[in-house]
Protein backbone atom coordinates (compact mmCIF):
# COMPACT_ATOMS: atom_id res chain seq x y z
CA UNK A 1 0.00 0.00 0.00
CA UNK A 2 1.23 3.50 -0.72
CA UNK A 3 -0.31 5.22 2.28
CA UNK A 4 2.14 7.18 4.39
CA UNK A 5 2.13 7.05 8.16
CA UNK A 6 1.13 10.44 9.51
CA UNK A 7 -0.24 10.81 13.01
CA UNK A 8 -1.30 14.38 12.27
CA UNK A 9 -4.10 12.89 10.18
CA UNK A 10 -5.92 12.57 13.48
CA UNK A 11 -6.59 16.30 13.31
CA UNK A 12 -8.52 15.75 10.09
CA UNK A 13 -10.52 12.94 11.62
CA UNK A 14 -11.16 14.76 14.87
CA UNK A 15 -14.37 16.59 13.81
CA UNK A 16 -15.95 13.31 12.68
CA UNK A 17 -14.81 11.64 15.85
CA UNK A 18 -16.30 14.39 18.03
CA UNK A 19 -19.63 14.56 16.21
CA UNK A 20 -20.16 10.80 16.21
CA UNK A 21 -18.84 10.35 19.74
CA UNK A 22 -21.28 12.99 20.96
CA UNK A 23 -24.14 11.06 19.38
CA UNK A 24 -22.87 7.58 20.09
CA UNK A 25 -20.73 7.34 23.20
CA UNK A 26 -22.60 9.68 25.56
CA UNK A 27 -26.00 8.04 24.95
CA UNK A 28 -24.44 4.60 25.17
CA UNK A 29 -23.04 5.46 28.61
CA UNK A 30 -26.56 6.43 29.69
CA UNK A 31 -27.82 3.08 28.45
CA UNK A 32 -25.12 1.18 30.35
CA UNK A 33 -25.98 3.19 33.44
CA UNK A 34 -29.71 2.45 33.17
CA UNK A 35 -29.18 -1.21 32.45
CA UNK A 36 -27.84 -1.76 35.97
CA UNK A 37 -30.67 0.00 37.77
CA UNK A 38 -34.36 -0.19 38.44
CA UNK A 39 -36.68 2.76 38.51
CA UNK A 40 -39.99 3.32 40.27
CA UNK A 41 -40.72 6.69 38.73
CA UNK A 42 -39.98 10.02 40.39
CA UNK A 43 -36.45 9.64 39.11
CA UNK A 44 -35.61 7.26 41.92
CA UNK A 45 -33.12 4.65 40.87
CA UNK A 46 -32.06 1.45 42.58
CA UNK A 47 -29.03 -0.66 41.91
CA UNK A 48 -29.91 -3.89 40.16
CA UNK A 49 -26.53 -5.17 39.01
CA UNK A 50 -26.77 -7.69 36.22
CA UNK A 51 -30.33 -8.62 37.19
CA UNK A 52 -31.90 -7.38 33.96
CA UNK A 53 -29.36 -9.23 31.84
CA UNK A 54 -30.07 -12.47 33.71
CA UNK A 55 -33.78 -11.99 33.19
CA UNK A 56 -33.26 -11.10 29.54
CA UNK A 57 -31.32 -14.24 28.73
CA UNK A 58 -33.66 -16.53 30.65
CA UNK A 59 -36.59 -17.42 28.36
CA UNK A 60 -38.80 -18.52 31.28
CA UNK A 61 -39.24 -14.93 32.49
CA UNK A 62 -41.58 -12.45 30.84
CA UNK A 63 -38.79 -10.23 29.54
CA UNK A 64 -36.61 -13.11 28.36
CA UNK A 65 -39.55 -14.76 26.62
CA UNK A 66 -40.49 -11.60 24.79
CA UNK A 67 -36.88 -10.98 23.77
CA UNK A 68 -36.39 -14.48 22.47
CA UNK A 69 -39.68 -14.45 20.57
CA UNK A 70 -39.01 -11.10 18.91
CA UNK A 71 -35.41 -12.11 18.13
CA UNK A 72 -36.68 -15.26 16.45
CA UNK A 73 -39.27 -13.34 14.45
CA UNK A 74 -36.63 -10.81 13.41
CA UNK A 75 -34.11 -13.44 12.28
CA UNK A 76 -36.82 -15.26 10.32
CA UNK A 77 -37.88 -11.98 8.72
CA UNK A 78 -34.30 -11.09 7.75
CA UNK A 79 -33.72 -14.55 6.29
CA UNK A 80 -36.90 -14.43 4.21
CA UNK A 81 -36.34 -10.97 2.77
CA UNK A 82 -32.67 -11.73 1.98
CA UNK A 83 -33.72 -14.93 0.22
CA UNK A 84 -36.19 -12.95 -1.91
CA UNK A 85 -34.46 -9.61 -2.42
CA UNK A 86 -30.95 -10.75 -3.33
CA UNK A 87 -31.87 -13.09 -6.23
CA UNK A 88 -34.63 -10.73 -7.38
CA UNK A 89 -32.25 -7.76 -7.23
CA UNK A 90 -29.73 -9.63 -9.39
CA UNK A 91 -32.41 -10.53 -11.94
CA UNK A 92 -33.60 -6.91 -12.08
CA UNK A 93 -30.04 -5.64 -12.51
CA UNK A 94 -29.49 -8.12 -15.36
CA UNK A 95 -32.77 -6.99 -16.94
CA UNK A 96 -31.77 -3.32 -17.06
CA UNK A 97 -31.89 -1.88 -20.58
CA UNK A 98 -28.43 -1.27 -22.05
CA UNK A 99 -28.83 2.25 -23.40
CA UNK A 100 -31.22 5.01 -24.37
CA UNK A 101 -33.71 7.06 -22.39
CA UNK A 102 -35.19 3.95 -20.83
CA UNK A 103 -32.06 3.52 -18.66
CA UNK A 104 -32.66 6.84 -16.89
CA UNK A 105 -36.39 6.14 -16.63
CA UNK A 106 -35.79 2.72 -15.05
CA UNK A 107 -33.19 4.11 -12.63
CA UNK A 108 -35.51 6.89 -11.47
CA UNK A 109 -38.48 4.56 -10.92
CA UNK A 110 -36.26 2.01 -9.18
CA UNK A 111 -34.85 4.63 -6.82
CA UNK A 112 -38.26 6.11 -6.03
CA UNK A 113 -39.27 3.75 -3.16
CA UNK A 114 -35.90 4.36 -1.49
CA UNK A 115 -36.66 8.06 -1.02
CA UNK A 116 -40.12 7.72 0.45
CA UNK A 117 -40.17 8.35 4.22
CA UNK A 118 -40.52 5.05 6.02
CA UNK A 119 -43.78 5.90 7.71
CA UNK A 120 -45.24 6.85 4.32
CA UNK A 121 -44.12 3.47 2.98
CA UNK A 122 -46.13 2.01 5.84
CA UNK A 123 -49.08 4.26 5.04
CA UNK A 124 -48.99 3.36 1.34
CA UNK A 125 -49.20 -0.36 2.11
CA UNK A 126 -51.69 0.15 4.90
CA UNK A 127 -54.03 1.76 2.40
CA UNK A 128 -53.11 -0.52 -0.53
CA UNK A 129 -53.77 -3.68 1.47
CA UNK A 130 -57.04 -2.77 3.17
CA UNK A 131 -59.90 -5.00 2.03
CA UNK A 132 -62.38 -2.10 1.99
CA UNK A 133 -60.45 0.74 0.33
CA UNK A 134 -57.18 -0.75 -0.94
CA UNK A 135 -56.66 -2.07 -4.44
CA UNK A 136 -54.68 -5.14 -3.33
CA UNK A 137 -56.97 -6.14 -0.50
CA UNK A 138 -60.08 -5.54 -2.59
CA UNK A 139 -58.84 -7.53 -5.59
CA UNK A 140 -57.63 -10.44 -3.46
CA UNK A 141 -60.93 -10.63 -1.60
CA UNK A 142 -63.04 -10.36 -4.71
CA UNK A 143 -61.24 -13.28 -6.36
CA UNK A 144 -62.05 -15.34 -3.32
CA UNK A 145 -58.89 -15.11 -1.22
CA UNK A 146 -59.81 -14.13 2.29
CA UNK A 147 -57.12 -11.56 2.98
CA UNK A 148 -57.03 -9.26 5.98
CA UNK A 149 -53.72 -8.15 7.45
CA UNK A 150 -55.36 -6.70 10.55
CA UNK A 151 -56.74 -9.94 11.88
CA UNK A 152 -54.78 -12.76 10.25
CA UNK A 153 -51.19 -13.51 11.32
CA UNK A 154 -50.09 -14.97 8.00
CA UNK A 155 -51.61 -12.14 5.98
CA UNK A 156 -49.85 -9.62 8.23
CA UNK A 157 -46.53 -11.38 7.66
CA UNK A 158 -47.04 -11.58 3.90
CA UNK A 159 -47.90 -7.88 3.81
CA UNK A 160 -44.82 -6.88 5.80
CA UNK A 161 -42.55 -9.04 3.62
CA UNK A 162 -44.03 -7.87 0.31
CA UNK A 163 -43.76 -4.30 1.55
CA UNK A 164 -40.09 -4.77 2.34
CA UNK A 165 -39.45 -6.36 -1.05
CA UNK A 166 -41.21 -3.40 -2.65
CA UNK A 167 -39.21 -0.94 -0.58
CA UNK A 168 -35.68 -2.33 -0.73
CA UNK A 169 -35.18 -4.67 -3.70
CA UNK A 170 -34.23 -1.58 -5.71
CA UNK A 171 -31.22 -1.02 -3.47
CA UNK A 172 -29.87 -4.49 -4.23
CA UNK A 173 -30.69 -4.02 -7.91
CA UNK A 174 -28.92 -0.64 -8.11
CA UNK A 175 -25.84 -1.99 -6.34
CA UNK A 176 -25.67 -4.99 -8.69
CA UNK A 177 -26.24 -2.74 -11.67
CA UNK A 178 -23.27 -0.63 -10.56
CA UNK A 179 -21.16 -3.80 -10.39
CA UNK A 180 -22.30 -4.92 -13.85
CA UNK A 181 -21.54 -1.52 -15.36
CA UNK A 182 -17.87 -1.95 -14.45
CA UNK A 183 -17.50 -4.99 -16.76
CA UNK A 184 -15.71 -4.03 -19.98
CA UNK A 185 -17.41 -5.03 -23.25
CA UNK A 186 -14.35 -7.03 -24.24
CA UNK A 187 -15.26 -9.68 -21.65
CA UNK A 188 -18.61 -10.31 -23.33
CA UNK A 189 -17.03 -10.40 -26.78
CA UNK A 190 -14.50 -12.95 -25.58
CA UNK A 191 -17.31 -15.03 -24.09
CA UNK A 192 -19.20 -14.87 -27.38
CA UNK A 193 -16.18 -16.07 -29.32
CA UNK A 194 -15.80 -18.94 -26.88
CA UNK A 195 -19.46 -19.76 -27.44
CA UNK A 196 -20.28 -19.45 -23.76
CA UNK A 197 -23.87 -20.01 -22.70
CA UNK A 198 -25.91 -17.32 -20.94
CA UNK A 199 -25.49 -19.18 -17.65
CA UNK A 200 -21.72 -19.52 -18.14
CA UNK A 201 -21.43 -15.78 -18.79
CA UNK A 202 -23.36 -15.10 -15.61
CA UNK A 203 -21.30 -17.52 -13.52
CA UNK A 204 -17.85 -16.73 -14.87
CA UNK A 205 -18.08 -13.00 -15.61
CA UNK A 206 -21.04 -11.25 -14.05
CA UNK A 207 -21.26 -12.92 -10.64
CA UNK A 208 -17.56 -12.48 -9.74
CA UNK A 209 -17.82 -8.79 -10.67
CA UNK A 210 -20.85 -8.36 -8.45
CA UNK A 211 -19.21 -10.18 -5.57
CA UNK A 212 -18.19 -7.09 -3.59
CA UNK A 213 -21.32 -5.05 -4.16
CA UNK A 214 -23.39 -8.10 -3.26
CA UNK A 215 -21.59 -8.35 0.07
CA UNK A 216 -22.42 -4.71 0.74
CA UNK A 217 -26.02 -5.30 -0.31
CA UNK A 218 -26.39 -8.29 1.99
CA UNK A 219 -24.78 -6.39 4.87
CA UNK A 220 -27.01 -3.34 4.45
CA UNK A 221 -30.16 -5.37 3.94
CA UNK A 222 -29.45 -7.62 6.92
CA UNK A 223 -28.73 -4.69 9.22
CA UNK A 224 -31.66 -2.59 8.12
CA UNK A 225 -34.09 -5.49 8.29
CA UNK A 226 -32.72 -6.43 11.69
CA UNK A 227 -33.52 -2.99 13.05
CA UNK A 228 -36.75 -2.47 11.12
CA UNK A 229 -39.26 -0.45 13.07
CA UNK A 230 -41.33 2.16 11.29
CA UNK A 231 -42.88 0.28 8.37
CA UNK A 232 -44.36 -2.71 10.24
CA UNK A 233 -45.27 -0.41 13.12
CA UNK A 234 -47.40 1.75 10.84
CA UNK A 235 -49.00 -1.16 9.00
CA UNK A 236 -49.65 -3.71 11.73
CA UNK A 237 -48.56 -1.98 14.95
CA UNK A 238 -46.77 -5.23 15.79
CA UNK A 239 -49.99 -7.22 15.61
CA UNK A 240 -52.24 -9.08 15.27
CA UNK A 241 -51.37 -10.00 18.84
CA UNK A 242 -47.59 -9.96 18.86
CA UNK A 243 -47.11 -11.77 15.57
CA UNK A 244 -45.15 -9.00 13.80
CA UNK A 245 -43.47 -7.47 16.87
CA UNK A 246 -39.81 -7.22 15.91
CA UNK A 247 -37.01 -6.37 18.36
CA UNK A 248 -37.10 -2.62 17.76
CA UNK A 249 -40.86 -2.51 18.25
CA UNK A 250 -40.55 -4.51 21.47
CA UNK A 251 -37.77 -2.21 22.63
CA UNK A 252 -39.69 1.00 22.01
CA UNK A 253 -42.73 -0.54 23.72
CA UNK A 254 -40.68 -1.28 26.84
CA UNK A 255 -38.70 1.97 26.84
CA UNK A 256 -41.20 4.64 25.81
CA UNK A 257 -44.44 2.77 26.44
CA UNK A 258 -43.89 1.20 29.85
CA UNK A 259 -40.94 3.45 30.74
CA UNK A 260 -39.09 0.40 32.05
CA UNK A 261 -35.71 2.00 31.55
CA UNK A 262 -33.60 -0.76 33.11
CA UNK A 263 -35.13 -3.55 31.04
CA UNK A 264 -35.02 -1.48 27.87
CA UNK A 265 -31.39 -0.56 28.41
CA UNK A 266 -30.34 -4.15 28.98
CA UNK A 267 -32.21 -5.18 25.84
CA UNK A 268 -30.55 -2.33 23.92
CA UNK A 269 -27.08 -3.46 24.90
CA UNK A 270 -27.63 -7.08 23.92
CA UNK A 271 -29.28 -5.94 20.67
CA UNK A 272 -26.34 -3.66 19.88
CA UNK A 273 -23.86 -6.40 20.68
CA UNK A 274 -25.50 -8.79 18.20
CA UNK A 275 -25.37 -6.11 15.51
CA UNK A 276 -21.74 -5.29 16.32
CA UNK A 277 -20.70 -8.93 15.99
CA UNK A 278 -22.48 -9.45 12.68
CA UNK A 279 -21.10 -6.15 11.41
CA UNK A 280 -17.57 -7.17 12.37
CA UNK A 281 -17.86 -10.51 10.57
CA UNK A 282 -19.05 -8.78 7.39
CA UNK A 283 -16.39 -6.08 7.67
CA UNK A 284 -13.63 -8.68 7.97
CA UNK A 285 -14.97 -10.66 5.02
CA UNK A 286 -15.31 -7.47 3.00
CA UNK A 287 -11.81 -6.12 3.66
CA UNK A 288 -10.33 -9.55 2.95
CA UNK A 289 -12.24 -9.75 -0.32
CA UNK A 290 -10.91 -6.30 -1.17
CA UNK A 291 -7.31 -7.23 -0.33
CA UNK A 292 -7.36 -10.31 -2.54
CA UNK A 293 -8.06 -8.31 -5.68
CA UNK A 294 -5.77 -5.69 -7.18
CA UNK A 295 -7.10 -2.21 -6.55
CA UNK A 296 -7.51 -1.29 -10.21
CA UNK A 297 -9.86 -4.17 -10.83
CA UNK A 298 -12.31 -3.57 -8.07
CA UNK A 299 -13.83 -0.12 -8.58
CA UNK A 300 -17.08 -1.49 -7.34
CA UNK B 1 -24.62 -9.20 -25.86
CA UNK B 2 -27.76 -10.31 -27.68
CA UNK B 3 -30.93 -9.24 -26.01
CA UNK B 4 -33.30 -11.71 -24.45
CA UNK B 5 -37.00 -10.90 -24.84
CA UNK B 6 -37.72 -12.03 -21.29
CA UNK B 7 -35.64 -9.19 -19.92
CA UNK B 8 -38.05 -6.47 -20.90
CA UNK B 9 -40.98 -8.38 -19.49
CA UNK B 10 -39.25 -8.91 -16.13
CA UNK B 11 -38.31 -5.24 -15.92
CA UNK B 12 -41.78 -4.06 -16.91
CA UNK B 13 -43.47 -6.34 -14.39
CA UNK B 14 -41.19 -5.15 -11.60
CA UNK B 15 -41.72 -1.49 -12.45
CA UNK B 16 -45.50 -2.04 -12.44
CA UNK B 17 -45.15 -3.69 -9.04
CA UNK B 18 -43.25 -0.63 -7.79
CA UNK B 19 -45.67 1.88 -9.24
CA UNK B 20 -49.02 0.27 -8.37
CA UNK B 21 -49.08 1.21 -4.66
CA UNK B 22 -47.90 4.74 -5.49
CA UNK B 23 -50.61 5.07 -8.15
CA UNK B 24 -53.18 4.01 -5.58
CA UNK B 25 -51.94 6.64 -3.09
CA UNK B 26 -52.14 9.39 -5.72
CA UNK B 27 -55.57 8.13 -6.75
CA UNK B 28 -56.82 8.29 -3.15
CA UNK B 29 -55.44 11.76 -2.60
CA UNK B 30 -57.72 13.22 -5.30
CA UNK B 31 -60.88 11.51 -4.06
CA UNK B 32 -63.37 12.83 -1.56
CA UNK B 33 -63.62 10.83 1.63
CA UNK B 34 -67.17 9.77 0.78
CA UNK B 35 -65.96 8.30 -2.50
CA UNK B 36 -63.09 6.50 -0.78
CA UNK B 37 -65.33 4.82 1.77
CA UNK B 38 -68.39 4.15 -0.36
CA UNK B 39 -67.14 2.81 -3.70
CA UNK B 40 -64.16 1.15 -5.29
CA UNK B 41 -63.03 3.32 -8.20
CA UNK B 42 -59.86 3.08 -10.23
CA UNK B 43 -59.74 6.83 -10.80
CA UNK B 44 -61.39 9.69 -8.92
CA UNK B 45 -64.91 10.17 -10.32
CA UNK B 46 -65.39 13.42 -8.46
CA UNK B 47 -61.81 14.72 -8.39
CA UNK B 48 -61.10 17.19 -5.64
CA UNK B 49 -58.16 19.26 -4.46
CA UNK B 50 -59.61 19.78 -0.98
CA UNK B 51 -56.97 17.65 0.77
CA UNK B 52 -54.06 19.46 -0.86
CA UNK B 53 -55.72 22.79 -0.20
CA UNK B 54 -56.02 22.00 3.48
CA UNK B 55 -52.34 21.08 3.75
CA UNK B 56 -51.23 24.30 2.06
CA UNK B 57 -53.54 26.51 4.14
CA UNK B 58 -53.26 24.94 7.59
CA UNK B 59 -50.03 26.05 9.20
CA UNK B 60 -49.68 22.97 11.41
CA UNK B 61 -49.56 20.93 8.18
CA UNK B 62 -47.25 22.86 5.92
CA UNK B 63 -44.88 23.78 8.77
CA UNK B 64 -44.23 20.05 9.13
CA UNK B 65 -42.65 20.02 5.67
CA UNK B 66 -40.57 23.08 6.50
CA UNK B 67 -39.32 21.50 9.75
CA UNK B 68 -38.40 18.28 7.96
CA UNK B 69 -36.51 20.13 5.23
CA UNK B 70 -34.75 22.26 7.87
CA UNK B 71 -33.16 19.39 9.74
CA UNK B 72 -32.42 17.45 6.56
CA UNK B 73 -30.48 20.41 5.13
CA UNK B 74 -28.63 21.13 8.40
CA UNK B 75 -27.74 17.48 8.73
CA UNK B 76 -26.47 17.22 5.14
CA UNK B 77 -24.27 20.30 5.58
CA UNK B 78 -22.80 19.10 8.89
CA UNK B 79 -22.25 15.56 7.61
CA UNK B 80 -20.47 16.58 4.43
CA UNK B 81 -18.29 19.25 6.02
CA UNK B 82 -16.96 17.02 8.81
CA UNK B 83 -16.70 13.98 6.58
CA UNK B 84 -14.57 15.65 3.86
CA UNK B 85 -11.32 16.06 5.83
CA UNK B 86 -11.79 12.66 7.46
CA UNK B 87 -12.31 10.99 4.08
CA UNK B 88 -9.07 12.59 2.90
CA UNK B 89 -7.23 11.35 5.99
CA UNK B 90 -8.55 7.79 5.63
CA UNK B 91 -7.70 7.74 1.95
CA UNK B 92 -4.16 9.14 2.15
CA UNK B 93 -2.67 8.38 5.53
CA UNK B 94 -2.03 5.64 8.02
CA UNK B 95 -2.41 6.65 11.62
CA UNK B 96 -2.79 5.11 15.03
CA UNK B 97 -6.08 3.23 15.23
CA UNK B 98 -7.27 4.12 11.72
CA UNK B 99 -8.83 0.74 10.97
CA UNK B 100 -10.51 0.50 14.35
CA UNK B 101 -11.87 4.00 13.96
CA UNK B 102 -13.24 3.20 10.52
CA UNK B 103 -14.96 0.08 11.82
CA UNK B 104 -16.35 1.97 14.79
CA UNK B 105 -17.80 4.58 12.42
CA UNK B 106 -19.29 1.89 10.22
CA UNK B 107 -20.82 0.11 13.21
CA UNK B 108 -22.65 3.31 14.11
CA UNK B 109 -24.29 3.31 10.70
CA UNK B 110 -25.73 -0.05 11.68
CA UNK B 111 -26.87 0.84 15.19
CA UNK B 112 -30.63 0.54 15.60
CA UNK B 113 -32.34 3.90 16.07
CA UNK B 114 -34.63 2.35 18.66
CA UNK B 115 -31.64 1.87 21.00
CA UNK B 116 -30.82 5.55 20.89
CA UNK B 117 -34.31 7.02 21.04
CA UNK B 118 -34.51 7.33 24.81
CA UNK B 119 -30.91 8.35 25.61
CA UNK B 120 -31.08 10.97 22.84
CA UNK B 121 -34.25 12.32 24.39
CA UNK B 122 -32.44 12.72 27.73
CA UNK B 123 -29.27 14.12 26.19
CA UNK B 124 -30.91 16.76 24.02
CA UNK B 125 -33.32 17.77 26.78
CA UNK B 126 -30.36 18.25 29.11
CA UNK B 127 -28.49 20.56 26.74
CA UNK B 128 -31.61 22.48 25.76
CA UNK B 129 -31.79 21.45 22.12
CA UNK B 130 -34.95 19.36 22.46
CA UNK B 131 -37.65 20.32 19.95
CA UNK B 132 -35.28 22.18 17.63
CA UNK B 133 -34.19 21.10 14.15
CA UNK B 134 -30.62 20.99 15.48
CA UNK B 135 -31.42 18.09 17.78
CA UNK B 136 -32.71 15.95 14.91
CA UNK B 137 -29.91 17.07 12.60
CA UNK B 138 -27.25 16.12 15.15
CA UNK B 139 -28.97 12.85 15.99
CA UNK B 140 -29.10 11.87 12.32
CA UNK B 141 -25.34 12.46 12.11
CA UNK B 142 -24.87 9.15 13.88
CA UNK B 143 -25.68 7.26 10.69
CA UNK B 144 -25.07 9.90 8.02
CA UNK B 145 -21.53 10.96 8.98
CA UNK B 146 -20.14 7.39 8.73
CA UNK B 147 -21.95 6.95 5.43
CA UNK B 148 -20.57 10.21 4.05
CA UNK B 149 -17.04 9.27 5.15
CA UNK B 150 -17.42 5.90 3.47
CA UNK B 151 -18.65 7.34 0.17
CA UNK B 152 -16.21 10.27 0.04
CA UNK B 153 -13.25 8.06 0.91
CA UNK B 154 -13.93 6.15 -2.31
CA UNK B 155 -14.01 9.34 -4.35
CA UNK B 156 -10.86 10.85 -2.77
CA UNK B 157 -9.01 7.59 -3.46
CA UNK B 158 -9.91 8.08 -7.11
CA UNK B 159 -7.84 11.31 -7.21
CA UNK B 160 -4.18 10.54 -8.00
CA UNK B 161 -1.71 11.38 -5.23
CA UNK B 162 0.48 13.25 -7.70
CA UNK B 163 -2.06 16.06 -7.74
CA UNK B 164 -1.62 16.62 -3.97
CA UNK B 165 2.15 16.54 -4.29
CA UNK B 166 2.24 18.97 -7.21
CA UNK B 167 -0.03 21.38 -5.38
CA UNK B 168 2.12 21.33 -2.26
CA UNK B 169 5.27 21.86 -4.38
CA UNK B 170 3.56 24.85 -5.95
CA UNK B 171 3.28 26.32 -2.48
CA UNK B 172 -0.39 25.65 -1.75
CA UNK B 173 -1.17 25.53 1.96
CA UNK B 174 -3.25 22.55 3.08
CA UNK B 175 -6.56 24.42 3.51
CA UNK B 176 -6.11 26.20 0.20
CA UNK B 177 -5.28 22.97 -1.62
CA UNK B 178 -8.31 21.38 -0.06
CA UNK B 179 -10.80 24.06 -1.10
CA UNK B 180 -9.29 25.12 -4.43
CA UNK B 181 -8.19 21.78 -5.84
CA UNK B 182 -9.56 18.73 -4.05
CA UNK B 183 -13.18 19.83 -3.55
CA UNK B 184 -13.74 20.75 -7.23
CA UNK B 185 -12.15 17.45 -8.29
CA UNK B 186 -14.55 15.35 -6.25
CA UNK B 187 -17.59 17.58 -6.77
CA UNK B 188 -19.69 14.73 -8.16
CA UNK B 189 -18.72 12.60 -5.16
CA UNK B 190 -19.86 15.34 -2.82
CA UNK B 191 -23.13 15.43 -4.74
CA UNK B 192 -23.59 11.68 -4.34
CA UNK B 193 -22.75 11.80 -0.63
CA UNK B 194 -25.16 14.70 -0.14
CA UNK B 195 -27.82 12.71 -1.97
CA UNK B 196 -27.44 9.78 0.40
CA UNK B 197 -27.38 12.03 3.48
CA UNK B 198 -30.52 13.77 2.27
CA UNK B 199 -32.17 10.43 1.58
CA UNK B 200 -31.50 8.79 4.93
CA UNK B 201 -32.31 11.89 6.96
CA UNK B 202 -35.52 12.47 5.00
CA UNK B 203 -36.88 8.95 5.44
CA UNK B 204 -36.06 8.50 9.14
CA UNK B 205 -38.96 8.89 11.54
CA UNK B 206 -38.31 7.32 14.93
CA UNK B 207 -35.57 9.72 16.10
CA UNK B 208 -37.16 12.73 14.42
CA UNK B 209 -40.42 12.05 16.23
CA UNK B 210 -38.84 11.36 19.60
CA UNK B 211 -36.72 14.51 19.62
CA UNK B 212 -39.47 17.00 18.74
CA UNK B 213 -42.81 17.95 20.20
CA UNK B 214 -44.30 21.15 18.79
CA UNK B 215 -41.89 23.66 17.30
CA UNK B 216 -39.87 21.32 15.12
CA UNK B 217 -42.38 18.54 14.50
CA UNK B 218 -41.52 16.75 11.22
CA UNK B 219 -44.19 16.06 8.61
CA UNK B 220 -43.99 12.35 9.36
CA UNK B 221 -45.20 13.02 12.89
CA UNK B 222 -47.89 15.46 11.78
CA UNK B 223 -49.32 12.71 9.57
CA UNK B 224 -50.26 10.63 12.61
CA UNK B 225 -52.85 13.30 13.44
CA UNK B 226 -55.18 12.15 10.68
CA UNK B 227 -56.57 9.54 13.08
CA UNK B 228 -59.51 11.18 14.81
CA UNK B 229 -62.67 10.20 16.61
CA UNK B 230 -64.50 10.22 13.28
CA UNK B 231 -62.12 7.60 11.89
CA UNK B 232 -59.21 7.96 9.53
CA UNK B 233 -59.10 10.89 7.14
CA UNK B 234 -57.75 8.73 4.30
CA UNK B 235 -57.82 11.42 1.65
CA UNK B 236 -55.81 13.87 3.72
CA UNK B 237 -53.34 11.15 4.75
CA UNK B 238 -52.83 10.19 1.08
CA UNK B 239 -52.33 13.78 -0.01
CA UNK B 240 -49.74 14.31 2.73
CA UNK B 241 -48.03 11.09 1.64
CA UNK B 242 -47.90 12.17 -1.99
CA UNK B 243 -46.33 15.48 -0.98
CA UNK B 244 -43.55 13.67 0.95
CA UNK B 245 -42.65 11.69 -2.18
CA UNK B 246 -42.12 14.82 -4.29
CA UNK B 247 -38.83 16.11 -2.74
CA UNK B 248 -37.32 12.65 -3.11
CA UNK B 249 -38.47 12.35 -6.71
CA UNK B 250 -36.99 15.78 -7.52
CA UNK B 251 -33.64 14.86 -5.95
CA UNK B 252 -33.50 11.59 -7.91
CA UNK B 253 -34.26 13.42 -11.13
CA UNK B 254 -31.25 15.69 -10.58
CA UNK B 255 -28.81 12.89 -9.80
CA UNK B 256 -30.24 10.29 -12.22
CA UNK B 257 -27.06 10.17 -14.30
CA UNK B 258 -24.92 9.72 -11.21
CA UNK B 259 -26.97 7.10 -9.37
CA UNK B 260 -25.18 4.10 -10.84
CA UNK B 261 -21.79 5.78 -10.82
CA UNK B 262 -22.34 6.95 -7.26
CA UNK B 263 -23.18 3.47 -6.10
CA UNK B 264 -20.07 2.10 -7.80
CA UNK B 265 -17.49 4.64 -6.70
CA UNK B 266 -18.90 5.15 -3.27
CA UNK B 267 -19.15 1.39 -2.91
CA UNK B 268 -22.38 1.79 -1.01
Amino acid sequence: MDKTVNQKAWFLVLPVFLVVAFSAILPLMTVVNYSMQDTFGNNQFFWNGVGWFKELLDPSTDLGGRFLASLGRNLFFSAVILAIEVPLGIVIALSMPREGWSVAACLVILALPLLIPWNVVGTIWQIFGRPDIGLLGYVLNSIGINYNYVSNDIDAWVTVIVMDVWHWTSLVALLCYAGLKSIPDAYYQAAQIDGASRWAVFKAIQLPKMHRVLLIAVLLRFMDSFMIYTEPFVVTGGGPGNSTTFISIELVKIALGQFDLGKAAALSLVYNLIILIVCWVFYTVMTNAGAERPAKEGVA
Amino acid sequence: MHSIPGRRVVMALFLIFLLLPIYWLVNMSFKTNTEIVSTMTLWPHTPTLQHYKRIFIDESWYSGYIHSLEYVVINTIISISVALPAAYAFSRYRFLGDKHLFFWLLSNRMAPAAVYALPFFNLYSAIGLFDTPWAVALAHCIFNVPLAVWILEGFVSGVPREIDETAFLDGYSFPRFFIKILVPLIASGIGVAAFFCFMFSWVELLLARTLTSVDAKPIAAVMTRTVSAAGMDWGLLSAAGVLTIIPGALVIWFVRNYIARGFALGRV
